[in-house]
């Protein structure tokens, strides 16, 4: 009766939207991804201005504009963690098509910038590198398509997710840009792993792997003076490796002190592929560890998480993003230590660059909105075991 | 593993039974085993994203603990050195047989700019060229004002030259520690050391490699760390080596000569004690080979070891030795030596057409050098034999000594041996050697008749190589040797109490296309000392000499050679620490009187 008199009480289907977010994110993670982004500032701070001064401009312009491209970045990964998973698998599909079809266009509308390599979009104010945000996009798409495939009358993604990989290191190659190629190999091959592969397929694949890297050595001349440079047994001081190795030991344990270093003097890439040494130089291991174990939380705590999900398609998308995230550190990291061979790959979060930033945004929020805490129909799931 | 089926026969029967859907049956098992499936992939999911989980956490660890252990250790002042192996400076010293430095190493600088760090550029480059003259003003400002980021300027300077630099007091020109090779001696046997040049190069240290001579020929081993710095003991004696640069030089000048050469060699062990060629140059300042004309007239070129020349008369010896060693002769036989002689349309002449037959005693022949009677004896040799003893005697290969411009200097041989050839060879036309060769031939012929290999080491053992010729017919062609210059062409090249012997050669030269030219001769006097215990042999070979005292400018060796060869042999025989014989004079000593 009531309702007939006053209309119904406008009913919610849920719970509100900022709450719902708040109290399923993964808290933990999203502290981390913030603190890197700090830490991403503070270090551009150190880093960057000898390349102001060298290229003629504000001492932190650098820094001014990684703080506006980090807010933007935040900006686009709070929004994605709020998605559902259905929506950010609709939307990271499209935009893989998109960020693919740019990727394709490049060797006609692309520039250079004198590095060799036809990989950026310049727009003047600034420059869009297409691999970046492929690479969620293309993580999105193939954890679909593998997903797809666990279902029983499913379609075969797993060799659609595969096909699509190939052509898509195919134009990366071209660039070339080993370094993003390998990375979308390496995270097909995990959400691959994830999803059941069969071991025996494994071994050749790692064959594989390596027959391809012996091709690439001998037919591409800076594949093989890097590798070259890495297996030589003494370093030459007076390459990137040199400089970064012996800033690390510059640093020590506490660093030579704020502004002190002299590595981003003499490095090209220290606000990029090396920004590591840098921070090891001024601020010691102390810091260099903090990053380390920060990002080892983010993927550590992302794959724990993950381990729990019951949705296939949310499983191998997240494993597939914080692998991704998390391989990248670590080659930029195990590079500047030696333990790699040299490849320019950015610090996610921490390196200077507008395009990684935005897209690593957007794929640390897609990691945040796969990680969420959902019902996993546990009690079903023991409830049904027991009739079974 | 048994799958139960989707549609099992008995509750389907059952329900059919009961009038239920049988379909409803398989829909739900096929949900069973859809959920079974999903279970089971979730649990290999779990256990992998586990493996992941922990095989990013050891890398991460590793990659903390490298940077752990990174920190921890030592920095390292970026230093130059090239990847690969570490350029070694130190290279030994070369010396003379009695260790005498003839080569060794100096501290020094090199001088470089790195155009980035350069603060008055102009000025820089100014007060540089003020210092350096040889440097060009505009090409430095261009240079430092390009691109480069590194540069060259000076590859050695000295100590003066650092200090002027050093007060330009510009950043941006640097200094860099290097070794140079310094000989002390300076000319002093140049074409033996070669010179060095300076190999890899970086800012802190180079390498020094040798460019020619022994330099280049033990370079590796001049360069051997495991040697420990030893230095490399040549067979040069540098007093003797001193004195006869001199004599040679001052004779060469008497002579009118445009070259020289002189090789003084152990009859016994084959090691050169002097090796001298005219005109020479200072290895410390190595002048760049010739861009045209021939290179026989640069100072750089090596008339002892890569003259090849026709030796002309000298050779006459080896005829008249193989001659005695057959048994076709010996030193007392008569030959037919009449003058001319005629083979086929060839005519055979002795020099200024005189006639020393009808017949001569074999050593009369050498001693009056006469064309025809060699000639005679070499036909009977034949033409098999005679090349099998001049191969022998090392004529047709080049000398095996060590020094790299060796192996290019191969004798000029004919290119068929015909019967003329034979009698042209006997009295050393028609093929070419080098003074080295004749050298090394006259210490295998004299030595007591045991072959020697021409070394630059010292340390040679006495040859007990294969044997040449007898003992008693090396004995025989001392005596012939002894008697050229005691009564016969070379009696210039008397040194008292040293008892020399040798043999004259006057070859004229040959046009570079074809012929002979008439006033231009190779004289080469071959020789050996003491006769009678022979230690050492001298070749003294001039180039185009002419001596001018008499009323018509005289050329044979006899005149020019000779008096050269015996002065140097009267200087340096006492260095040698040989004792001259002197025979008592008369009225010496206690003369016994009656009374």
């Amino acid at each position: 009766m009531t309702e007939m008199v006053f209309g119904t009480v406008p009913m919610r289907a849920g719970e509100p939207v900022l709450p719902r977010w708040w109290r399923t994110i993964d808290k933990w993670t999203m502290s981390c991804i913030l603190l890197l982004f700090g830490v991403g500032l503070l270090l551009g701070l150190a880093s960057s201005p000898p390349l102001a001064a060298r290229n003629g401009l504000a001492p932190f312009h650098y820094v001014e504009r990684q703080a506006f491209f980090g807010s933007v970045a935040l900006m686009a990964m709070f929004l994605t963690s709020m998605m559902s998973p259905d929506l950010v698998r609709r939307l990271g599909v499209m935009g893989f098509f998109a960020a693919f079809v740019a990727l394709a266009l490049l060797p006609v509308l692309g520039t250079d910038f004198g590095k060799g390599a036809v990989r950026w979009y310049s727009f003047g104010f600034a420059s869009v590198q297409p691999s970046e945000f492929l690479k969620p996009g293309f993580i999105v798409l193939a954890a679909w398509l593998m997903a797809a495939n666990q279902e029983v009358g499913g379609p075969p993604g797993k060799a659609f997710s595969f096909a699509i990989a190939v052509v898509v290191v195919g134009f990366l190659a071209m660039q070339p840009d080993f370094g993003q190629a390998a990375l979308i190999l390496f995270s097909w091959g995990v959400m691959y792993f994830v999803a059941g592969a069969p071991i025996l397929l494994l071994i050749g694949m790692a064959g594989l792997t390596i027959f391809g890297g012996t091709v690439a050595y001998h037919n591409s001349e800076h594949f093989a003076r890097r590798i070259d440079g890495f297996l030589s047994p003494d370093l030459d001081p007076r390459t990137q490796l040199g400089y970064a190795t012996n800033a690390i030991r510059e640093g020590g344990f506490f660093g030579v002190g704020v502004g002190e270093g002299q590595v981003k003097q003499s490095l090209p890439d220290a606000h990029t592929d090396f920004i590591i040494a840098v921070a090891a130089e001024e601020y010691g291991l102390l810091l260099v560890l903090a990053i380390i174990m920060i990002y080892a939380a983010i993927v550590v705590r992302s794959l724990f998480r993950l381990m729990k999900e019951r949705d296939p398609f949310i499983r191998l998308a997240g494993t597939g993003l914080a692998c991704m995230f998390g391989v990248q550190a670590l080659i930029n990291m195990g590079v500047a230590v030696r333990l790699l061979p040299a490849k320019g790959m950015t610090l996610p979060f921490v390196s200077y660059g507008g395009s990684s930033l935005i897209a690593g945004g957007i794929a640390v929020g897609m990691l945040l909105a796969f990680t969420r805490t959902r019902p996993q129909g546990e009690i079903g799931d023991i409830l049904m075991r027991k009739g079974r | 593993m048994i799958r139960t089926p989707l549609r099992p026969l008995a509750r389907i029967l059952e329900a059919r039974a009961k009038g239920e859907n049988p379909d409803a049956i398989e829909r739900e098992n096929l949900r069973l085993r859809h959920e079974q499936m999903r279970d089971q992939s979730r649990s290999r999911a779990e256990g992998r994203l586990l493996i992941l989980g922990v095989l990013f956490f050891c890398a991460y660890a590793a990659v903390g603990a490298r940077m752990g252990v990174l920190a921890a250790s030592e920095p390292h002042e970026p230093r130059a050195a090239a990847s690969g192996a570490a350029i070694t400076a130190q290279r030994a010293d070369i010396t003379d047989r009695n260790g005498r430095i003839l080569a060794t190493n100096l501290a020094t600088h090199s001088l470089y700019a790195q155009p980035p760090m350069m603060i008055d550029k102009e000025r820089a480059a100014k007060a540089l060229v003020a210092i350096f003259p040889d440097l060009k003003e505009e090409k430095l400002l261009e240079q430092f004002t390009g691109k480069r980021k590194f540069l060259w300027i000076k590859k050695k300077i000295s100590p003066e030259q650092m200090q002027l630099v050093h007060d330009i007091g510009d950043p941006g020109l640097l200094f860099g520690p290097r070794e140079m090779r310094l000989y002390p001696n300076g000319r002093l046997a140049a074409h033996v050391l070669g010179g060095f040049g300076f190999g890899r190069e970086g800012v802190h240290s180079a390498e020094v490699i040798g460019t020619a001579g022994v330099e280049k020929a033990f370079d590796d081993y001049l360069r051997d760390p495991a040697n420990g710095g030893q230095a490399l003991r040549l067979s040069l004696d540098l007093s003797v080596q001193a004195a006869t640069r001199r004599v040679l030089y001052g004779g060469m000048k008497l002579m009118n000569a445009k070259g020289a050469t002189a090789v003084m060699m152990d009859a016994h062990t084959g090691e050169i004690i002097t090796l001298v060629s005219l005109p020479d140059f200072d290895p410390n300042d190595r002048p760049r080979p010739l861009l045209e004309g021939d290179q026989s007239d640069s100072p750089l070129f090596n008339r002892a070891v890569q003259g090849v020349y026709e030796l002309g008369s000298t050779f006459k010896i080896f005829t008249a030795a193989q001659a005695i060693e057959l048994g076709l002769a010996n030193a007392n036989t008569l030959v037919d030596a009449d003058a001319p002689m005629k083979w086929g349309k060839h005519k055979i002449r002795e020099f200024q057409n005189k006639n020393y037959g009808p017949l001569l005693s074999v050593t009369d022949v050498i001693v009056k050098s006469s064309n025809v009677g060699t000639a005679k004896m070499a036909l009977q040799i034949g033409a098999q034999r005679q090349q099998d003893f001049l191969r022998e005697l090392g004529f047709f290969e080049a000398t095996p000594v060590e020094l790299v411009e060796a192996p290019g200097a191969k004798p000029l041989l004919p290119q068929r041996w015909a019967d003329i050839t034979t009698i042209t060879a006997s009295y050393g036309h028609g093929l070419s050697a080098s003074p080295l060769h004749l050298a090394t031939a006259y210490a295998s012929l004299l030595n007591g008749g045991t072959k020697v290999k021409p070394t630059l080491l010292a340390g040679g053992r006495p040859a007990t190589g294969e044997r040449v010729v007898s003992e008693q017919t090396s004995a025989a062609s001392r005596d012939m040797l002894r008697a050229v210059v005691s009564r016969g062409t070379a009696s210039f090249g008397d040194v008292p109490g040293y008892s020399v012997g040798g043999k004259t050669g006057t070859a004229d030269k040959p046009k570079p296309r074809g012929g002979y030219y008439k006033d231009k001769v190779i004289a080469t006097f071959a020789s050996v000392f003491p006769t009678d215990d022979p230690k050492y042999v001298l070749v003294v070979t001039l180039d185009e000499p002419e001596e001018t005292s008499g009323a018509k400018p005289r050329r044979t060796a006899g005149w020019t050679a000779v008096p050269v060869a015996a002065e140097i042999i009267r200087r340096t025989a006492p260095l040698l620490g040989l004792r001259p014989e002197i025979e008592p004079q008369p009225g010496f000593g206690v003369t016994l009187t009656g009374n």
